[in-house]
């Protein structure tokens, strides 16, 4: 570990916080009536998990295909706004960009977006792209296969994991006074937006008001 | 349509929803607006995305043992330690809440 850069380690590790929760999801895809290959597909083609667990919800709450495709999709929409933002800070060449694209999910852009610079950007993508779609993938097949039989991944605090995960990337950027109220107003509206909205949408609704926030701060600034 | 197809088209929109973020002129993103407006959107989507795992669950807010794991992790933070021990400390905390019968 002393030899890999941080954001590398830093992949590594939201790797293992996260990848394994695909046991979770496999479990529940096949519970939901999945066959065990439609929901490797789902890890493998779509791969963005809360996209995932979106359309097996639906589909064994006895909802429509139709349902589930249109519930899976407005959740994948933040996908494409991470997209924008990762082209802009790691300037990727044109022919690695299907692949980015393809790994370009919450963590991946989380990772990478938390680095202070160009190269250590470029590692921690990747790190955490590869490694969380190798994990999400094998659990996944884990979790259709066995079923029940492996229990509550909560149980093992995976979930924690995740949470943790989440604000050891946030704290280093809380430096200063702009910082520290673009998190509270991105909290505050995911609190208040999630009974409200769908799963996914909060995330869309945060960066709406958060980039509002900011825009509202360079005119009063310029103003000063 | 068959199950089989709404997987495979719900897939297809995911991937084309990725890639479109990619496809937009880089004149656009190049503009240093833009670039500073990304690093804004990065601490509010981070911030959201941990609130979102601490308390959300499909549609509500449900306090459980994942606030543990928020306290540990950010106590973790302060005192300073690397990136590895916080998640593990985040999981120890919330697996420890769990065991004692808290939800």
């Amino acid at each position: 570990m002393a030899t890999l850069s941080p954001a590398t380690r830093m992949g590594l590790s939201i790797t293992a916080a996260v990848g394994v929760y695909g046991i979770s999801f496999g479990a529940l895809s096949v519970a939901s009536g999945l066959s065990v290959l439609q929901t490797c597909a789902l890890s493998l083609l779509m791969f963005t998990g809360g996209s995932q667990f979106a359309f097996i919800g639906v589909v064994g709450g006895g909802g429509t295909g139709a349902a589930a495709w249109a519930a899976a999709t407005l959740l994948g929409v933040r996908n494409g706004v991470y997209g924008m933002q990762l082209k802009t800070l790691i300037r990727p060449q044109g022919s690695v960009v299907p692949l980015m694209a393809h790994l370009t999910i919450d963590e991946s852009t989380a990772t990478a977006t938390a680095q202070p610079d160009h190269d250590e950007r470029v590692r921690g993508f990747w790190t955490a792209g590869v490694g969380i779609y190798v994990f999400w993938n094998a659990s996944t097949l884990i979790g259709a296969l066995a079923g029940d039989a492996i229990g509550d991944p909560g149980r093992w605090g995976l979930d924690g994991a995740a949470v943790a995960a989440f604000l050891g990337l946030l704290w280093p950027r809380l430096k200063g006074r702009d910082p520290i109220a673009l998190a509270v107003v991105a909290t505050m509206t995911t609190l208040i937006a999630l009974p409200l909205v769908p799963p996914g949408i909060p995330v869309l609704l945060a960066a709406g008001t958060t980039a509002l926030w900011w825009a509202w701060r360079q005119r009063t600034e310029r103003a000063s | 349509m068959s199950l089989w197809g709404w997987v495979l088209l719900a897939a297809a929109a995911a991937y084309g929803i990725k890639l479109f973020g990619y496809l937009l002129p880089q004149r656009l993103l190049d503009h240093p607006v833009f670039i500073r407006l990304a690093m804004a959107l990065t601490v509010g989507l981070l911030a959201s995305l941990t609130v979102m795992n601490a308390v959300g669950k499909g549609q509500a807010i449900v306090l459980d043992s994942r606030l543990l794991a928020l306290g540990a992790a950010a106590v973790a933070l302060w005192l300073k330690a690397p990136y590895i021990v916080v998640v593990i400390v985040g999981a120890l905390a919330a697996a420890l809440g769990r065991l004692a019968g808290l939800p």
